[in-house]
């Protein structure tokens, strides 16, 4: 009863982008078609007038079940430059708990004239929920749902790594830090393998890797020093306050001392690798400031790629109507 | 009321017998099979060409959510979804609201089934007050009430102090305990088996050990004090193999599964279907493969529909976030039956994993079919195709996996107690 | 219908443009057809001018029906279009609408002092008040038929006519 449900209910019968749920299983042919629109908004960024007139009348609802101002606001930004009009909702915990279901709320959302959902959970899965009972107009796109995927950061990452490295063909990439936890490391996994990238590594202690992670195609390395041997890329992850001590990590301090990337454990990787980090950082504990704000850093284009990737997602599934 | 039940093909796991003949009831009991007894008039007949006549299923847990969850489902709809089912004696388990855990509960649950038509139930009880795992149930008092077993359900029993005294008091009684192994530490806030897929959709896992650990204790502890335990609804090939072992090694141990986890694994719940969230997780294909094995070997004796009726309010969530359990009784038979087939075995051998092994473990005069024995029959159709659907379904559960899938083999006739409870419209 | 080779075309649009383009003339080509016009027209005039291309993709008014339309390439105009006299090159001129998208995407960059169209084929059927300036052919098509301008790998341009 095995089910392929999850790609055909991002893709119109013709094959193109209705949602944006997860980076899984989307064809090679999507993230490029995603990537070179980018580009195109790259440039438009530039101008003095950063808008153009694509969604125009679009209502763009940008739903954010669990806070996050940052991701918020590179969304409501694409939005406004696409010229769709934008409404922010906190979904608190609240109304919530008050009885209110999600698709309570989703539908609630709807009988506003929605046009596009950007949805923000802590569950994984939210946003496929969603997505399976909209009207057929609508279009919905996860801004971050548990663990499970951050699409739209796992594309602004691959721009960010095209833009630097020229293709995907010959790099070897590290994702360092909390995998087990992490949302934006799946889609990063699923971008980076569906690209063509010959050697994804993730470098971590055993305590924060899945179990099966080396099902996804990705090499296991539990120390950084060796992991971080002649990479191209490394992609840090930030760690939640919660993971710093507990049962699966003694110490931010211990942290810091195997895992954190400071100048010296950067020197295992190719003298050009590029440093990249999905913010916010936790400076001092996943990566040295000296690396973060060195010139190996990348991490303040990938903000500024953010909108343009994100502008491109919103306005191909704005155009893919069934 | 005297009943003839015509050229069906009896199938008795019990002895084996598989055969075309007729069969008379007569006062609950089956009086004659092939022949009618001396002055037997039939007051109805029944055509059974073509329909299987086998006994009817016997269900190691079945929740009816009565009392205090009503909203859900209650006794009146989930005991006629389980006669629909073919199935004529069901264990419920004690995970109501409040738990069976008073004697007063017990009598008012068997009172009010007792009202109503459908199968016979046999209340399982609570093993601790409100299942909360820190004080003993009157077992005495419940069992005299009318428990069969005693059981967490699928509570965390945290301290194994009580288990272990829990299960040394009922083995002063020799009263059954029935136990699903599950660490609640490793299981905490998991909803997915420790696999691929979780570490694909970034699903909180619940690793192998959770269940083998708890097992391994449970084992330990069954062999120190010498209760009676049945294990309820294995998910993995390592606890199943460790089951095997100490059946191997003379425990006269017990087991069940659920009959989703013979069908499914995390494969299923790779597009985040909410209504492939069970307990336990379905877990990887060797896993499920293993339980197909041990259920061949009979080193499962058991297969139950663990029938949970979840609302659409709770279950349409996130996968992580809805309320776990899948509607069953009315797909026990077909699924079993489907088993069976896969696995190459007789009519007789898959039945009597629903029949002859759960009443023997249960204690209960059912699952068998002969001469003297309790008119409790199930007249199926093993060639009847139909499709799961939430007007198919009279629970008034329509949480199914199968929602839209076909089903091979359809419950004609439910007889219990020598009258006829269900007939298909 | 027989099309005509484009190379002619092209000489007699340059023929026009000649003395017309100056120093300070930004030449802007609407992707794809219209840069490669544009390049054909510099490679028989010369001179330096101001270049720049537009892709016209996030202008388009057919956006709800259509979608964004594959390949988009991003605009480029590395100069001040203020005050600028522009000439705009497109390979067909039909209903208008991609005339009208250019212009409005050009006044995202700034104030231009002018806007003057040149195009290979004016095919008719004008749906927005849009006229070229400068004209290689002028030539009624059927509704029914799409006409393309396409290069070859060795850069040799060709028209192409065909149903929708």
């Amino acid at each position: 009863m095995t089910s392929t449900m999850t790609p055909n209910l991002q893709l119109t019968p013709d094959g193109r982008l209705r949602h944006l749920l997860t980076l899984d299983g989307l064809p090679k042919r999507i993230l490029t078609e995603v990537l070179d629109t980018a580009q195109s908004f790259v440039s438009v960024g530039e101008r003095d007038v950063k808008k153009v007139p694509l969604l125009r009348g679009k209502a763009v609802f940008n739903v954010f079940f669990e806070n996050s101002t940052r991701t918020r606001t590179t969304f409501e930004i694409a939005a406004k430059r696409l010229s769709a009009d934008v409404v922010n909702l906190n979904v608190n915990a609240s109304s919530q708990s008050k009885g209110e279901t999600l698709l309570d709320t989703v539908s609630n959302l709807s009988a506003m004239l929605a046009d596009m959902f950007v949805v923000r959970h802590s569950a994984a899965g939210a946003a496929h929920l969603i997505a399976h009972h909209v009207a057929p107009h609508i279009h919905v796109i996860n801004a971050g749902d548990g663990r499970s995927a951050h699409p739209t950061q796992g594309l602004l990452d691959m721009f960010t790594i095209r833009h630097y490295k020229g293709d995907f063909h010959n790099l070897r990439v590290a994702i360092v830090g909390d995998v087990l936890h992490s949302r934006v490391a799946r889609s990063q996994i699923h971008a980076l393998t569906t690209l063509g990238c010959p050697e994804v590594r993730v470098i971590a202690p055993r305590t924060l890797l899945p179990r099966d992670v080396s099902g996804m195609g990705v090499h296991v390395f539990n120390r950084l020093e060796e992991g971080l041997k002649d990479v191209d890329v490394v992609m840090m992850l930030r760690l939640q306050n919660e993971r710093m001590q507990g049962a699966r990590l003694p110490s931010a301090g211990e942290y810091y001392k195997h895992w954190g990337l400071t100048p010296e454990k950067l020197k295992y990787a190719r003298p050009d690798a590029i440093v990249m980090h999905p913010g916010p950082m936790n400076r001092g504990v996943e990566i040295d400031s000296a690396v973060a704000d060195g010139g190996q850093s990348v991490i303040l284009p990938q903000v500024t790629y953010g909108i343009a990737v994100r502008m491109a997602v919103m306005s191909l599934v704005a155009g893919a109507n069934p | 009321m005297k009943m003839a039940i015509r050229k069906g093909r009896v199938i008795d796991p019990a002895t084996g017998l598989d055969q075309v003949q007729d069969v008379f009831v007569a006062a609950g009991r089956v009086v004659g099979l092939g022949t009618a007894p001396a002055d037997f008039h039939a007051g109805a007949e029944i055509d059974a060409s073509g329909l299987v006549i086998c006994p009817g299923l016997v269900d190691m847990s079945l929740r009816l959510r009565e009392p205090g969850l009503e909203y859900v489902a209650g006794l009146e709809s989930e005991m006629q979804a389980a006669s629909a089912g073919g199935i004529t004696s069901l264990a419920c388990p004690p995970d109501t609201d409040p738990p069976l855990d008073e004697p007063g509960l017990i009598e008012m649950l068997k009172f009010r089934a007792r009202s109503m038509p459908g199968p016979r139930v046999y209340p399982v009880g609570a093993l601790t007050h409100q299942l909360k795992g820190e004080r003993l149930t009157e077992m005495g008092e419940l069992h005299e009430a009318g428990c069969i077993a005693f059981s967490q359900a699928d509570a965390p029993l945290i301290d194994t102090a009580v288990l272990f005294h829990a299960m040394e008091y009922a083995a002063s009684f020799d009263l059954p305990v029935w136990l699903r192994p599950e660490d609640h530490f490793l299981a905490r806030g998991g909803v997915a088996h420790d696999g691929l897929v979780a570490a694909r959709l970034g699903l909180p896992s619940i690793p192998v050990p959770a269940e083998t650990v708890a097992l391994q204790t449970i084992l330990l502890l069954m062999r120190q004090t010498g209760a009676r335990v049945h294990i309820m609804r294995l998910s993995s090939r390592a606890a199943v193999d460790m089951v095997r072992q100490a059946k191997a090694e003379g425990l006269p141990v017990t087991c069940d599964v659920a009959i989703h986890h013979v069908h499914l694994s995390e494969m299923d719940t790779a597009d985040f279907n909410p209504h492939c969230h069970l307990v336990p997780p379905l877990r990887s294909l060797r896993d499920r493969d293993a339980i197909r094995q041990a259920l061949a070997e009979g080193v499962i004796d058991a297969i139950c529909s663990d029938h949970a009726p979840v609302d659409e309010d709770v279950k349409e969530r996130p996968f992580q976030e809805a309320e776990p359990g899948a509607t069953g009784a009315e797909l026990l038979l077909p699924l079993t039956l489907r088993w069976g087939r896969e696995a190459g075995l007789s009519l007789s051998q898959t039945l009597d994993r629903v029949t002859h092994r759960p009443a023997r473990i249960m204690g209960v005069d059912a699952g068998y079919l002969r001469v003297g024995g309790a008119a409790d029959l199930c007249l199926f159709d093993p060639e009847g195709v139909w499709q799961v659907s939430a007007e198919s379904l009279l629970s008034l559960g329509k949480n199914s996996p199968y929602l839209g899938h076909e089903m091979l083999g359809r419950v004609h006739y439910t007889i219990i107690d020598g009258h006829l409870d269900y007939r298909r419209s | 219908m027989m099309l005509p080779e484009p190379n002619a075309l092209i000489d007699a649009l340059a023929a026009q443009l000649a003395p017309v383009m100056g120093t300070d003339c930004a030449l802007i080509g609407i992707h794809t057809g219209g840069v490669w016009l544009r390049d054909a027209v510099i490679q028989r005039l010369g001179g330096k001018c101001l270049l720049g291309e537009l892709d016209v993709s996030f202008y388009r008014d057919d956006f709800a029906q259509a979608g964004l339309h594959a390949e988009v390439q991003p605009s480029r105009i590395p100069f001040e279009i203020e005050g600028r006299s522009v000439i705009l090159f497109d390979d067909v001129l039909y209903t208008g609408r991609t005339v009208r998208a250019a212009i409005n995407l050009l006044f995202d960059y700034g104030r231009p002092a002018s806007i003057r169209l040149a195009v290979l084929i004016d095919r008719g059927g004008r749906e927005l008040p849009v006229c070229a300036d400068f004209t290689g052919l002028r030539q009624d098509f059927p509704a029914h038929e799409h006409i393309d301008l396409l290069r070859s790998e060795a850069g040799e341009l060709s028209l192409v006519h065909g149903p929708w």
